[in-house]
């Protein structure tokens, strides 16, 4: 019998929760497809580019292997989130994934997921945003991101993008929420750097997508009403389109809200904290992170108090979390790894009249440069740079 | 919508609006209708928004009450005149972004196909010449290339109507149009060319001015689609607002255009013509 034949059917508690994991040693690319054999995934639609390739080929050997019932290359980004779109409408489980330039070639079609009401998973391999051409990886794409209407997630490591995927695919589908699901990593960082990641055996795969549970009618011909003009345009000038169109937009943006309680449930809260009495502040995501609990260890090997808190959500953003987070720090620093501090400016507007804290604009790194661990230390241990 | 969707729980058919009960009791679903059945039945598509006189939504009204199995059928537009009728039909319709017509029929076919391999669910691609030829061209393309097997309408009215009349790759070539302020400087392109380039199983041109040729050629569109490969109709459905005819002039024009350039023309691989001859003989034996 062949492998995915195999697979036995188990509640998502189970499969996150309950089921024993072993301990790999791979790759993030190897991590997210894992996550992916485990999925009960319909179809996957790809189209190549560094440093996302490796996931979406391995994807597509899965299919050779029957794990999935569909896949194939797109003729390029907007044709692939296009045609995911079609999918997902029909109610399939759908993935596809891209990495900068890509993500911003479809940007138009990644904007209207939402709204269209489409539950689907979305890898970011994050990599610069051309030009200069370059293929480093840099998160300057999440910042596009943030105002899309997905939800999304920026997994730390290998384990997280393991662990993210495959929560992403109840999350995005559970009915109060039916958006996509966008999980981010730093390209190269994560995707093809190796480290430990603990699997639930691959004999377990998540139940399938309950299409009629969701939110809105599948375009399937199958369910009643029979005028499922559900995509149609409300481009009328008058007052009833403006109110349709400003309900549509709330409540995309209610249902991200909604989505809070599958995180906490399923991801064990949108952020998490080390050190939570501390005065000095590392508020990061994603490889940041890592970085930043590598400094937190060498600066309390000098003696030095430091909180880390790691934002695992960046939509919905744990606002509520962060305020209680930090409601004594004297001294906040948010390393990030792009140039314009997107991260930076959420924590500020989060913050806004909640803390006392300076907030220091920085550090950061960008154009694919490795972020030193000395270089946190010093704007942590440095009252000075703030102002910088 | 199946046709166990259609109906209403019992009971409740005469609190539904009347054009509902009239497309139960008396529409097209489930049934063959033929061209001369035409204002016997419910039509899907009655009411609509287009200009007096438009010759693309009586092609639309025809190619909609010609639809092999209208139950069992999605339309996908994009920006443009015809989905402001298309939308209003009594068949599901996925509008999504600018270009995205052939991608998303795309999914929506291989998603339907997934999870009703038993069903045949037809998908009809039906856009404008701009939506087609100009801004969706790559992923038109690349649907024939892969063989995606549903149906492409191009409703050819040579010119971007819905946004005022500027020029499509499908203006004709010397034509003063819009954004076109010296006359377009290249050719009409070639669709029907790159239609056969690629493989598509079915090709056909025509206008509205026949009907039945209309009902004919959609369904044997439909159906190749269905078992064959990707199938293309282009129709003129002349823009009589940017260019200027007179509402009671549409279907003379389209004669004249009919005989002078754009004809009646169908390509069918080997492979349609039998499949096409197996369905034809399976349906009297």
């Amino acid at each position: 019998m062949e492998k995915h034949a195999k697979q036995r059917v188990v509640s998502p508690e189970y499969m996150f929760f309950e089921a024993p994991r072993t301990r790999h040693f791979i790759t993030g690319s190897e991590a997210a497809s894992e996550a992916v054999r485990r999925a009960n995934l319909d179809i996957a639609i790809a189209y190549p580019i560094t440093p996302q390739s490796e996931t979406m080929q391995r994807v597509g050997d899965l299919f050779g292997e029957g794990f999935l019932k569909d896949y194939y290359r797109a003729e390029d980004e907007i044709g692939a989130f296009s045609a995911i779109s079609g999918a997902s409408r029909t109610g399939v489980r759908c993935l596809t994934a891209s990495s900068g330039p890509g993500l911003m070639r479809g940007l138009e079609v990644i904007a209207s997921w939402p709204g269209h009401r489409l539950p689907l998973v979305f890898l970011i391999m994050c990599r610069v945003i051309n030009a200069p051409l370059s293929i480093q990886p840099d998160n300057l794409e999440l910042a596009y991101m943030l105002n899309t209407g997905s939800v999304l997630f920026h997994a730390e490591n290998q384990q997280d993008f393991f662990d993210y995927t495959l929560a992403s695919f109840i999350i995005s589908e559970k009915c109060e929420v039916t958006l996509p699901v966008s999980v981010a990593v730093d390209g190269f960082f994560v995707t093809h750097a190796r480290g430990w990641v603990e699997m639930p055996s691959a004999e377990l795969k998540l139940p399938g997508r309950d299409c009629y549970n969701e939110a809105v009618p599948m375009i399937d011909n199958e369910n009643p009403p029979i005028r499922i003009a559900r995509d149609a345009p409300i481009q009328k000038s008058n007052f009833i389109s403006y109110q349709m169109h400003a309900a549509w937009q709330q409540e995309i943006h209610a249902a991200q809200e909604r989505s809070r309680r599958w995180i906490t449930r399923y991801m064990g809260g949108l952020l998490e904290i080390t050190n939570p009495d501390a005065e000095t502040i590392i508020i990061a995501s994603g490889s940041a992170v890592s970085q930043s609990r590598e400094a937190l260890r060498q600066a309390q090997d000098m003696g030095h108090q430091v909180g880390l808190i790691k934002i695992k959500s960046l939509r919905p953003f744990p606002v509520q979390e962060l305020r209680q987070a930090c409601q004594h720090a004297k001294r906040i620093i948010v390393p990030e790894f792009n140039c314009v501090g997107w991260l930076n400016r959420e924590v500020r507007a989060t913050l806004y009249g909640h803390t006392e804290a300076e907030i220091a604009d920085g550090p950061r790194v960008y154009g694919g440069i490795t972020m030193p661990t000395e270089m946190i230390l010093e704007w942590l241990l440095d009252a000075e740079k703030g102002g910088q | 919508m199946a046709l166990r969707t259609l109906n209403v729980a019992p009971g409740f058919m005469r609190f539904m609006p009347k054009e509902y009960q009239d497309l139960v009791e008396k529409g097209p679903f489930g049934r063959q209708i033929k061209v001369t059945d035409l204002g016997t039945f419910k039509e899907v598509l009655e009411e609509h928004p287009m200009c007096e006189g438009c010759a693309m939504a009586f092609f639309i009204r025809l190619s909609l009450a010609a639809l092999p199995n209208p139950e069992h059928t999605v339309m996908v537009g994009t920006a443009g005149c015809g989905r402001l009728a298309i939308s209003q039909a009594a068949i599901p319709f996925v509008y999504g972004n600018y270009c995205d017509t052939n991608g998303v029929a795309t999914g929506l076919k291989r998603g339907l196909q997934i999870r009703f391999p038993g069903q045949h669910k037809d998908v009809v691609v039906m856009a404008g010449d701009g939506g087609l030829s100009d801004i969706g061209f790559s992923q038109v393309m690349h649907s024939w290339f892969r063989k995606e097997k549903f149906t492409t309408i191009m409703l050819d009215n040579e010119v971007y109507g819905n946004t005022g009349g500027q020029e499509s790759g499908m203006t004709r070539k010397g034509e003063v149009v819009k954004m076109a302020p010296l006359g377009k400087q290249f050719e009409k392109i070639d669709m029907l060319g790159l239609a056969q380039t690629s493989g598509v199983a079915y090709i056909a041109r025509l206008t509205p001015t026949n009907p039945s040729r209309v009902f004919s050629t959609i369904r044997k569109a439909v159906l190749i689609a269905r078992e064959v490969g990707p199938t293309y109709v282009q129709a003129y459905t002349s823009c009589n607002i940017e260019y200027s005819i007179a509402p009671e002039k549409v279907l003379d024009d389209a004669r004249q255009v009919e005989k002078e350039r754009y004809g009646f023309v169908e390509i069918m691989s080997d492979e349609a013509k039998a499949y096409l001859e197996r369905i034809d003989a399976e349906s009297k034996a």
